[in-house]
């Protein structure tokens, strides 16, 4: 776990540039107000503080030329404004809070990138960070399923990530009509089929929405991907990212400092219940 | 964020006009908000321009009446967001307790009963018209309406709370007068918003606020009738200032046909 | 533990010694049909003679035949309000000529010494200690105020119908956190010390020889009168049964019954539930973040982004059994719950945890999880 830069009081921070990744997502570009390093792993997240309005919790995009990165979709009271902010204005900042992706532990092994809905901004940036080092994984294959293409966020990335060599991208669209020559029709999980993976030497990263990851562990266990292969970011109600407000408990435990990204052995028994 | 000041209308239809003096009633902070907003319609502070171009339109006040209907309309049309505040505008208010009665009343009540003009039934704005955010409350309080407006300029609307009052009161560790008077208190199921007004005092809650999210009206009613309430007294807990909220006026209900099974 | 007698007309010099030691004594006064904890000046304000009558859903003051002060057991709130404030501003935002400045809350701490504090509401302190100061963010706040507590405990001579602390192992002897500690009986009380502080205040009354074996043998008695209790809670690893029964249909019969109103989490002296709200001035120049106490009984506990994870009353009334008598022994090493009984008699409508948990660790003809 980092060290969180500001922990209970906001550190300021100013939005230097704002990059549109498509209707409604937005990549901000922040400074930190500090010259104290910042230290994170890809998995983790800020709370990010508007003016009077209050806090919200977005999983950390990447750190480049002195910059944060967080990339946020706009669908909340908060995260709307937040969006329209233009560059000079100014924010405040807690974190890093909360386990990232083991990204040193998976090292030498095939790595299965699992993401649906729009964005998935947490497995985002740990694709970036494995494609970028991939001297040191397998196979990188990246499985993303949303609805309508339109919703594909990364456009740019995907020709990236695949010409990169290792790449095997596949891309699904359970609710388009015909069938196109960068995605298929159906369910993320389907794909699973065409991944080109070592099952017995994998890390299965997972993002998204619970009922999606659950299908999906279904489709790994006949696969026999070993559940110890699998680890799942999971978003729960974060107020304080201090494991103190309690929110975000899930059985036993607390998302925000035990998670956000777990081991799936860890959360097993908790994970995909209804109503927990 | 917006960065012009706000325009905003204040409008009234069936009420008491109580919950407009949130806005009257403010002090100097009232200086401070007309740096950030300017008034275009408020017939109780002496500005009338019905049909202005609003970005808000607070609405007091039920649809009581064929006019109060056509009024709403009309705001609807003049109006980027509209508000409804008060337990009239939000549920129909005490007036709404006609809603409840088959017996014609009118002909009791007035001379020439021919001579009034109203609905059959006395309803909340949203019932008709849409209405974007809703501030309940007999009346509304100067920080409820000051918050919303403060979080419009700020770039959205507040954090929709339907807290039950219970919490507001614990949170000032007042003493439950449910568990200690056995008092009939409805702050389970009400809205929080009024700080616990009445528990401080000794007395029990008897829903100014509306109800809360989830109200388990018929557990607390079942608590009631088991303090001793006889059924028509319990039904009148929920018939007062919001009896025409769903919750409320099931309840209502749900107690008078109790009332009429024991009466056989 | 050596005791020594403080006959009851020199109780008032506690209060003195306490007051000239700096301290702002906290004690037990009957406010609003309740014992309540407030700030107290003189030994007349306490309970004298009063007792609860306790039961689900009901609390109620009587007259005791009896000259004591501690012939109570619990009111609604315990130690917690003092430590874990119910409204607690954490910091201030600024827009400045300077930009956006940010600045923690002023902290507001000054020693208070809690008298009439039962076995119950230490092992309370001692869970709510491990919550905000053991784990890796300790809480300023409630850090501040702690470390200005002195604690005068008292030994339960009796117990209410709803108190449970002896199958908790809580009570109803204070065995820890405490300054000093008092056993009260009919001519006076017994004073045992528990700290270096509790000493430096313990010389400074004038005391009584070391108090006869009759006395001892008195207090003795009235602690085994006070474990005499109707309720018991099922053992901890019975407790941990209750997730395996997730499905049970109990869960559906109490939340029939239950208001979801939160009182039995805000009166319950262990529950860390917090939530935050942001407001600004109408000038949207200053700003203010604001921790106020929640439950897991309220809808936006567990909201995000348009989904409720726990959309029902029993998803919740589960959350809670679950937490405080299953869970919390995986994150805090035994059960939250210390055995008070307090939510019990301030629930609106009764529902008895014991009760509860009683039928809920039972299993049910299996039934699959709905996954």
């Amino acid at each position: 776990m980092n060290q969180p830069i500001a922990s209970f009081v906001p550190l300021t921070t100013t939005l230097m540039d704002k990059h549109q990744e498509s209707p409604g997502i937005f990549t901000l570009y922040l400074k930190l107000n500090t010259s104290a390093p910042f230290n994170f792993s890809f998995g983790q997240f800020n709370m990010l503080y508007l003016f009077g309005l209050g806090e919200v919790a977005i999983s950390i995009m990447g750190w480049r030329n002195n910059l944060l990165l967080h990339t946020i979709r706009a669908v909340g009271r908060v995260t709307q404004p937040l969006v329209q902010l233009e560059p000079g204005q100014q924010l405040g900042l807690r974190g890093p809070f909360g386990y990232g992706w083991p990204l040193e532990q998976t090292k030498g092994k095939d790595i299965v990138f699992i993401t649906a809905g729009l964005g998935c901004a947490p497995v985002v940036a740990a694709i970036n960070h494995t494609v970028e080092h991939k001297q040191h994984y397998g196979r990188i294959v990246i499985l993303q399923g949303v609805k309508h293409h339109n919703d594909l966020l990364w456009q740019t990335q995907y020709d990236h990530w695949q010409n990169t060599g290792n790449c095997q991208v596949l891309l699904a669209a359970s609710e388009e009509y015909k069938h196109r020559y960068k995605w298929r029709l159906g369910m993320v999980t389907e794909l699973l089929n065409f991944a080109e993976f070592d099952t017995e030497n994998c890390a299965v990263l997972m993002c998204g929405p619970e009922i999606m990851m659950l299908a999906a562990l279904k489709q790994l266990a006949k696969l026999h991907v070993a559940d110890e292969a699998v680890y799942l970011s999971l978003e729960r109600n974060f107020q304080c990212g201090q494991a103190s407000c309690g929110h975000c408990q899930l059985g036993p435990f607390f998302v925000c400092k035990d998670g956000p990204v777990f081991h799936y052995p860890t959360v097993k028994p908790w994970f995909g219940l209804s109503g927990i | 964020m917006p960065p012009s000041k706000l325009a905003i209308a204040i409008h009234k239809l069936t009420s008491c006009s109580g919950c407009q003096l949130a806005f009257l009633n403010q002090g100097v902070v009232l200086l401070d908000l007309l740096n950030k907003v300017e008034i275009k319609h408020f017939i109780e502070g002496g500005i009338n321009n019905f049909s202005a171009e609003v970005d808000i339109a607070f609405v007091e006040g039920s649809i009581s009446t064929p006019e109060d209907l056509e009024r709403a309309q009309h705001i609807r049309q003049h109006s980027k967001l509209v508000v409804s505040i008060g337990a009239c505008a939000t549920s129909g208010g005490i007036q709404a307790l006609r809603n409840l009665s088959d017996e014609n009343w009118l002909q009791a009540v007035y001379a020439k009963p021919e001579f009034v003009s109203s609905l059959q039934h006395s309803t909340g704005v949203a019932e008709h018209i849409k209405v974007d955010f809703e501030l309940w409350g007999c009346p509304i309080t100067i920080q409820q309406m000051n918050h919303f407006i403060q979080q419009l300029l700020l770039g959205s609307k507040p954090k929709p709370s339907g807290e039950k009052l219970c919490m507001d009161c614990k949170r000032q560790q007042q003493v439950c007068v449910l568990v200690t008077q056995q008092a009939p208190c409805l702050g389970p199921v009400v809205r929080t918003g009024c700080g616990a007004l009445c528990p401080t005092f000794g007395r029990a809650c008897y829903g100014c606020f509306g109800p809360s999210e989830q109200p388990n009206c018929d557990s607390l009613a079942n608590q009631f009738a088991g303090l001793g309430l006889v059924s028509v007294e319990v039904a009148q807990r929920f018939a007062a200032i919001h009896s025409h909220s769903q919750p409320f006026r099931d309840q209502f209900h749900r107690w008078q046909t109790i009332h009429a099974k024991e009466v056989e | 533990m050596i005791k020594h007698f403080l006959a009851r007309q020199h109780l008032d010099q506690l209060f003195s010694v306490l007051s000239n030691a700096g301290y702002q004594v906290v004690g037990p006064t009957v406010k609003d049909n309740a014992i309540v904890f407030t700030e107290l000046s003189h030994v007349e304000q306490l309970p004298w003679g009063r007792q609860e009558i306790a039961k689900p859903g009901h609390y109620q003051l009587t007259d005791t035949s009896t000259n004591r002060c501690f012939a109570w057991n619990t009111g609604p709130q315990g130690l917690k309000p003092w430590l874990f404030k119910p409204e607690q501003p954490l910091w201030q935002a600024e827009q400045t000529e300077q930009g956006l400045c940010f600045r923690q809350a002023s902290i507001e701490a000054h020693p208070i010494a809690v008298i009439g504090l039962r076995g119950c509401d230490l092992a309370a302190l001692k869970l709510q200690d491990q919550h905000f100061l053991q784990g890796p963010y300790p809480d300023p706040y409630y850090q501040a105020q702690r470390e200005q507590l002195f604690i005068i405990a008292v030994n339960c001579a009796q117990s209410a119908e709803t108190c449970f602390c002896v199958s908790t192992g809580d009570g109803p002897e204070a065995t820890h956190s405490f300054d000093l500690v008092l056993d009260e009986l009919e001519e006076g009380y017994l004073m045992g010390c528990g700290s270096e502080q509790g000493q430096a205040i313990f010389q400074q009354l004038t005391l009584g020889p070391q108090v006869s074996k009759d006395q001892l043998h008195t207090a003795q008695k009235q602690l085994a009168d006070a474990s005499q209790q109707q309720r018991q809670m099922p053992d901890e690893d019975s407790l941990l049964k209750l997730t395996e029964n997730l499905e049970h249909p109990q869960w559906q019969d109490v939340a029939d019954r239950c208001l979801a109103c939160g009182n039995c989490t805000l009166v319950c002296p262990t529950c860390f539930c917090s939530k935050q709200e942001s407001t600004s001035d109408i000038k949207l120049q200053q700003a203010e973040q604001v921790r106020l106490w929640d439950s897991c009984f309220s809808e936006q506990h567990g909201y995000i982004a348009g989904k409720l994870f726990r959309p029902e009353i029993r998803h919740r009334y589960r959350q809670w059994l679950l937490h405080k008598l299953a869970n919390w022994q995986q994150q805090y090493g035994r059960s939250g719950c210390v055995g008070c009984g307090r939510c019990i008699s301030w629930c609106p409508v009764g529902i008895d945890l014991v009760a509860e948990a009683q039928i809920l660790v039972k299993g049910t003809p299996h039934e699959p999880t709905d996954r």
